[in-house]
């Protein structure tokens, strides 16, 4: 990628997004340049590091150009034949290759020709897994740091804002709100300073978005910061991020150590009269700080709390100053926008949602990992096509979208195209990108009750409806998945539901419910099943469920001594029983059997 | 910042000394605006958890009510004011880990350790705490034992997982990540 390509034998690209780094990519590199320093190749070897490659599966994943060998599941063993063979002696090591046609192989294989990858588009990702995120100057080929050159020399910060207008970019972070506009409302604010915000609070349980696109290509965020600071006539940035991410905050501070050494940040940027510079404030662990005035307001040295809206954050944001605050997705989309410009971006997607999306497939399904596809591709091309659907020959059930503030939808919503208002009208909710896919095993009471635990726990208490109403709810949902829920709880769920939705005072409270009324609009059924027969579909909630001895019984007598009542009795080598009255259903013997002998129902 | 979360690794400098570490940081720091909470971040490495005499020095050198530095960090979960286990269990409850079996594993880690969410074993040996997602949700359900994550984790061998700890030995099968500092 880098100016000195001269003189390279062979790239190579390890994957160092977080599910490979996990499965030991860090020592699979120091295996590798042992290796290659034994044969003496060091220096005929370039060894990129990337981003996620969104092949979670199959990590951790090195791919050797030229020749596109991509290698998965290293292991020391196959590092060393790879160098030896595929290295060393130019014979690729089919054992270890990943020959099956994958998407994200295919869009690795034609990057750089064409614009569309199969069924994926990568805008914002655009450079994860291409580049090494640690080096400016690969970013610098890749046409870094060119859109800010363009807006600081022949682009009016009007202009900019006029272009990421007529780009109809809309916030990344959930809401969905006109991006062009914020900047537009924070410029005609007048004020001596201002405030340019990059939430990277990212606390959607499943959702690592913004995390690997931080990890993968923290230039991109950082240049769409100063972009969004020159138009809007503020000299300080803040990316807010979560402690939780040692490694993404580690690059962000290289990225912008790097970034100020080049003259990119810091006084007169390129020689202009332009001047900003970027600070990095770490989270403490709230999820509500992930809403725009509580997190201004964790910023500020406060407890993280949100205020009524208005005065919004243009008009009095941090410290009371004007203060234009994006998501990092949203942020990562900029350069892109100034540099191809609006009209081609504004030809992607559907009619009101404009570029594609980010999203952490995860859950019941074949391929986990990140994607980003065009705005208007349905949700059945993401669980099926990308995602490879559900494993096991297990039925889909729901694909739960949005995190925490979002919604289940069913199998009769799949063909639901992916855009902020199909999604609202469909019951779910953009949110930050979360995409869970269950199957037939999960619960979907237990998974509305999950998802109102974690909003109740997060809750911040300063809006009584939010604080008293999700308890109360939570309590409801407890009581049905106990199997003491009365026919009026459904009741009570949907008008509790829907005057928090109405009575919250800000995102978090307002979206709390949506787990709860989103199944009771698709599952009704289900929640039914729960209260009058008291019967768990699932098989998840414990307190519904019978455990029985089938007569794969060995009569080893192991559930026997796992049993904290003496429930359960049998001599050995007999087939044991269960008794039913007896049984406090702990779930220990099921767990201990080593032949399945014992079911639930 | 870095520089200074370097020093929180042995247990031998005595808190006395770390309150006058302390005075430098908050030297540091006392000018910037929005101070508070890098510096309760920064106080919480050097010594593990946020013992009273911190946090009232802290609110003194800052010019805030003791009672609002206190009202912060009951606020945030990331701050703790009781000392620590040796080893931090965190066990993620994330959607992705919750679909695959995250409570189970979890109720697995209270039996075994005999002690709640948020509580540390007698012998001071583990303190258990839920997570929020690593990002690691390609892996569910995962376990974050101190700065190494297990992956796929079955309810039925977090005995194992604990006794390798309880043997100061590194499991074999961790895939370890050093994140520096802590």
């Amino acid at each position: 990628m880098a100016e000195n390509t001269t003189g390279y034998r062979y790239y190579l690209t390890l994957c160092d997004g977080p599910t490979c780094m996990q499965k030991a990519s860090r020592t699979m590199r120091e295996t590798l340049e042992r290796e290659l320093a034994r044969l003496h190749l060091s220096d005929k070897v370039r060894i990129l590091v990337s981003g996620c490659l969104g092949m979670c599966q199959k990590g951790p994943i090195l791919i050797v150009n030229p020749g596109y060998a991509m290698y998965g599941r290293l292991t020391e063993e196959a590092v060393v034949r790879i160098v030896e063979e595929h290295l060393f002696n130019n014979r690729p090591v089919l054992d270890f290759i990943i020959d099956e046609d994958h998407l994200f192989n295919k869009f690795y294989r034609v990057f750089g020709d064409v614009n569309f990858f199969g069924k994926q588009m990568r805008i914002a990702l655009r450079n994860c897994g291409v580049i090494d995120p640690e080096s400016i100057d690969d970013y610098l080929c890749v046409r870094g740091y060119e859109a800010l050159a363009k807006v600081l020399s022949v682009m009016t910060p009007w202009e900019v804002i006029a272009e990421m207008k007529k780009s109809g970019l809309r916030g990344r972070g959930g809401a969905g709100f006109a991006t062009g506009v914020k900047w537009e409302l924070t410029a005609r604010e007048k004020s001596d300073v201002k405030y340019v915000i990059c939430n990277a609070d990212e606390g959607d349980p499943g959702a690592f978005m913004d995390r690997s696109a931080i990890e993968g290509d923290p230039h991109t965020v950082i240049e769409g910061i100063i972009i969004g600071g020159y138009a809007v006539g503020a000299r300080n940035g803040i990316i807010y991020i979560r402690a939780e991410y040692p490694l993404a905050i580690k690059r962000l501070e290289r990225a912008i150590a790097a970034a100020r050494a080049a003259g990119l940040l810091g006084q007169n940027i390129l020689g202009t009269a332009f001047s900003f510079d970027i600070e990095i404030r770490l989270g403490a662990g709230a999820f509500v700080c992930g809403e725009e005035t509580a997190l201004m307001h964790s910023i500020e040295g406060h407890r993280g709390m949100p205020r009524p809206r208005p005065p919004y954050p243009s008009a009095s944001g941090l410290f009371g100053k004007p203060t234009l605050i994006n998501n990092v997705e949203t942020w990562a989309n900029v350069p892109v926008i100034i540099l191809d410009g609006a009209d081609w971006f504004a030809t992607l997607g559907t009619k009101t949602s404009k570029g594609t999306k980010v999203f952490a497939l995860a859950g019941r399904v074949n391929n986990t990992g990140l994607i980003e596809v065009p705005m208007g591709t349905t949700i059945r091309q993401i669980v099926f096509d990308i995602g490879g659907g559900v494993p096991d020959g297990r039925r889909f059930k729901a694909v739960q979208i949005g995190g925490p503030s979002g919604g289940c939808l069913p199998e009769q919503y799949l063909d639901t195209q992916i855009d902020y208002e199909s999604l609202t009208q469909a019951g779910a909710f953009m949110g930050s990108g979360g995409m869970i896919v269950m199957d037939e095993t999960s619960c979907m009471v237990n998974i509305a009750r999950y998802f109102l635990e974690f909003t109740q726990d997060e809750s911040c208490g300063k809006c009584t409806p939010c604080r008293e109403g999700t308890k109360r709810m939570l309590e409801i949902l407890t009581r049905i998945t106990e199997g003491s829920g009365t026919a009026e709880d459904i009741v009570r769920l949907e008008r509790l539901g829907a005057l928090i939705k109405r009575a919250s005072l800000c995102g978090l409270g307002q979206s709390a419910p949506n787990a709860v009324l989103s199944t009771l609009r698709h599952f009704r059924e289900e929640y039914e099943e729960h209260i009058q027969h008291k019967r768990c579909r699932a098989g998840v909630c414990q307190a519904m469920l019978s455990y029985a001895i089938t007569d794969a019984c060995t009569g080893c007598g192991a559930c026997r001594k796992a049993c904290p009542v003496n429930a359960i009795s049998g001599t050995q080598k007999t087939l044991h029983v269960i008794d039913q009255k007896a049984c406090i259903k702990c779930n220990n013997c099921f767990v201990t059997c080593k032949f399945e002998a014992i079911t639930k129902s | 910042m870095s520089d200074v979360k370097t020093c929180a690794c042995c247990g031998e400098v005595s808190e006395e000394q770390l309150l006058l570490q302390l005075d430098d940081v908050l030297a540091q720091n006392r000018s910037k605006e929005g101070a508070l909470i890098p510096v309760l971040q920064i106080a919480q490495t050097m010594f593990g958890y946020l013992p009273k005499a911190a946090l009232k020095k802290i609110a003194l050198t800052l010019g805030k009510p003791y009672s609002e530095v206190a009202g912060v960090v009951g606020f945030y979960s990331f701050f703790s004011t009781m000392p620590r286990g040796k080893h931090l269990v965190r066990v993620c409850l994330g959607t992705a880990c919750y679909v695959r079996g995250g409570k189970q594993v979890l109720e697995s880690f209270r039996k075994h350790l005999g002690i709640d969410v948020g509580q540390t074993t007698e012998d001071r040996m583990f303190s258990l705490e839920v997570a929020r997602c690593f990002g690691a949700c390609g892996l569910a359900p995962a376990v974050m034992i101190d700065d190494d994550i297990h992956q796929r984790v079955k309810a039925a061998r977090v005995g194992e997982i604990i006794d390798q700890y309880r043997k100061e030995k590194k499991p074999a099968k961790v895939k370890t990540q050093k994140k520096g500092g802590k």
